[in-house]
């Protein structure tokens, strides 16, 4: 589905990404761990298209196409999407207005017909209580005035309207307290499906005991120095990240 | 020998292929000529006369923060009207043509209209040629109809209460509008009647370097409710056209006058050039106790505007209200804002202003809340938004607040904020297009006003405003 070759990327003259290579398919989960500032957000935000970096080098191929080449609405079109580390807050956008419109826009571009009031009311109330976001928030302006938790629920949310085929989750798991990390990785574990990808970048080992992964890989100064299975986790949890970015420096 | 000046001038008069246009110029014949023209009582003459015998000892305001090329007065032709017609008595007697004029505006001057409860006094030019559903309103005892037409029929009215609420004094384009005003809207509204319909005016200006001077009186007597909604557009133009606009409403005891504006003139082109300079004077006097006054204006076009449409609360327990948006983008210019004038008790106000400023367009709120000594507990909230675009516009916000009694509450909260990066890639994210982000976002800012616009209207007012930002992001 997904195949990273040699990815390089800087942000302004500072290089970030030095040569990544990843391949994902359909139906895995892949955790991608690393200490903070080696470039895991940088290839979150890459991926799905945020301005402001440079590819200097490198491919990036979905589904055979070009994704580099894809404008940032056109990758959400063709099912990339990204559950943010910070949700923006839009004053005065109804949150169950955006929702709609996203999921329009996406329909439309598929050439599929737009979603009716009654079953959008009906999967947006079902899913709202999947990830236990209260129904006064959906009413709401996006974001505006939501917890730190309530954000996050609600771009899973968001994410389970929209049944991506590739969904980056960026950092979900930061600012969670236990219960709403349980939730939240309950809302993702709905969506694990044969025919979907999921990559969950994150520092900490603790979601990925929610999240089970079928690979680890741990990313220092913008490579990824080691692949593994989902005990490379459980290790990681225990010895740190500098035993390994000791070992890719010797 | 003032018959004969103005004799003469009829007979000068040149009657072009399509409408009859006074050369540029302004001077005394040329208001007695309008005058005349309009079979105007001697008493309005005098009027207009003193207006302008005022005028030519004032000088251009310059306070604003606008700026332009200087208007030559004398290089405006000050009156213009479609061809000679006889009062028309019905729709099917009006030119074909301004009939398919109006269609293209998307105004429905038909039957249709009395269906969706709109009656419609269009104005083209400076002349109305047709109004409708006059009948249906007569019978509640309502009155609307041009104000040429007010002059000559209902003299005492308009001799009662025009320049009662904006004299001729007042300011600069104040004492023009009253020396040379065209025609404009006048609606009386009698004691106890709610008004049945949405009163509804389209203005368009047609004519090449016509100045454009409306002037509209609506007057709420005891206990009565109309709402009234003013709409425009106007084609291309190379030269600047001048608006100098007069409104004023008088609502008098437990009266109640929403004025609802959506304006989008002519902006000019990239560089500025042929945009329509708007001058407006608009005032509300709620004269009795617990009158009420509201404007909504969503302020879009024109290279310049400069316009505050104000409440004086006279009235023990009187309510002013104003909410506005006004986008500038571009080369356009615009100094917006109100004056809310406590003088009765418990006298209260809410301010509501949005200003959206894109490319190089400048947005300035200009607001003044003045509470006098004997306006024991007036209450004013003052709320004003500016939302910036791209990183080359300005957004300035000049409130005034005098308060001379110490019982008054005034609040004033501002705060500005952009169209973020972080915004726009979280829209796009979930799919939508740049435009759809920035109109969503747009539309969120300027809520609060929107919903105080008739339904029909706040959908219209939504598409001018993402039609008037396309291209404005990126």
């Amino acid at each position: 589905m997904l195949s990273i070759k040699n990815l390089c990327a800087s942000v302004d003259g500072k290089a970030i990404l030095n040569g990544i290579n990843l391949e994902v398919y359909a139906g895995e989960v892949h955790a991608i761990m690393g200490p903070n500032g080696s470039g895991k957000s940088t290839l979150a935000h890459i991926l799905s298209g945020r301005d402001g970096y440079t590819v200097s080098d490198g491919e990036v191929h979905y589904f055979g196409q070009n994704l580099l080449d894809l404008e940032t609405e056109e990758r959400a079109h063709s099912g990339v999407f990204l559950a943010m580390q910070y949700p923006v807050e839009l004053p005065g956008v109804n949150n169950m207005t955006f929702l709609r419109e996203s999921m329009n826009a996406i329909r439309k571009a598929r050439g599929e017909a737009e979603i009716d009031a009654v079953s959008f009311m009906k999967q947006v109330r079902h899913r709202a209580k999947q990830v236990k976001l209260d129904e006064k928030l959906l009413k709401r302006s996006v974001n505006a005035g939501f917890s730190g938790g309530e954000k996050k629920r609600n771009e899973i949310l968001q994410m389970m309207m929209l049944e991506p085929q590739l969904a980056i989750l960026d950092e979900t798991d930061s600012g969670l307290d236990i219960d709403a990390l349980r939730t939240v990785a309950d809302g993702v574990n709905l969506l694990r499906s044969p025919d979907r990808a999921l990559i969950v970048v994150t520092h900490y080992q603790r979601l990925l005991d929610y999240i089970e992964p079928d690979f680890v890989h741990v990313l220092a100064s913008g490579r990824i120095i080691r692949s593994g299975g989902k005990e490379l986790a459980l290790e990681l949890e225990e010895k740190g990240y500098e035993w390994l970015q000791e070992g890719a420096a010797a | 020998m003032e018959t004969l000046i103005r004799s003469d001038y009829a007979e000068g008069f040149v009657t072009q292929i399509e409408s009859d246009t006074l050369p540029p110029g302004l001077d005394e014949s040329v208001i007695r000529t309008i005058s005349s023209r309009k079979q105007e009582p001697e008493w309005m003459l005098e009027k207009r006369l003193a207006a302008y015998q005022y005028w030519l000892k004032m000088q251009e305001p310059n306070w604003a923060t606008i700026r332009h090329t200087p208007i030559d007065f004398n290089g405006i032709s000050y009156y213009s009207s479609p061809k000679k017609k006889p009062q028309l008595d019905s729709l099917d007697e009006v030119d074909p043509e301004l009939l398919a004029t109006y269609e293209k505006l998307g105004i429905p001057l038909d039957e249709q209209k009395a269906l969706a409860g709109v009656a419609v006094d269009a104005v083209f030019d400076s002349v109305s040629v047709a109004t409708t559903f006059r009948e249906s309103l007569a019978e509640a005892g309502v009155i609307f109809c041009s104000m040429s037409e007010a002059v000559r029929e209902y003299p005492a009215l308009v001799q009662q209460y025009m320049g009662t609420v904006v004299p001729h004094k007042d300011n600069f384009f104040a004492a023009l509008n009253s020396a040379v005003f065209s025609d404009g809207t006048f609606v009386y509204i009698p004691r106890g009647v709610k008004c049945p319909m949405e009163l509804s005016t389209y203005f368009r200006i047609n004519e090449v370097n016509t100045g454009q001077f409306e002037r509209t009186l609506i007057i709420a007597e005891e206990g009565s409710q109309v709402s009234y909604l003013e709409g425009c557009t106007a084609p291309m133009r190379d030269e600047n056209q001048l608006h100098a606009a007069v409104v004023e409403l008088v609502a008098l005891e437990d009266a109640k006058i929403k004025y609802s504006t959506v304006q989008n003139w002519y902006p000019g082109d990239n560089q500025g050039r042929g945009g329509i300079y708007n001058f407006v004077t608009k005032r509300g006097d709620c004269r009795g106790d617990r009158s009420h006054i509201s404007w909504t204006q969503v302020e879009t076009g024109s290279a310049v505007t400069w316009k505050y449409p104000s409440c004086i609360l006279r009235g023990k327990n009187s309510v002013g209200e104003f909410y506005s948006v006004a986008v500038t983008k571009g080369l356009q210019q615009a100094d917006t804002g109100t004056k809310m004038i406590h003088i009765g008790e418990n006298s209260r106000s809410t301010i509501v202003s949005k200003g959206i400023s894109a490319m190089q367009g400048s947005n300035a709120y200009r607001g003044l809340v003045r509470v006098a000594a004997k306006a024991e507990n007036a209450r004013n909230h003052t709320q004003c938004d500016s939302l910036l675009i791209g990183d080359q516009c300005a957004a300035h916000t000049f409130p005034y607040i005098e308060v001379k009694n110490p019982t008054a509450r005034v609040e004033h909260e501002a705060t500005t904020s952009k169209v973020s990066e972080d915004q726009l890639f979280y829209c796009r994210q979930r799919g939508l297009t740049e435009e759809n982000a920035v109109s969503m976002i747009i539309n969120g800012f300027c809520k609060e006003v929107f919903k105080e616009l008739p339904m029909e209207f706040a959908v219209e007012a939504q598409k001018l405003l993402a039609v008037s930002l396309e291209g404005a992001v990126g």
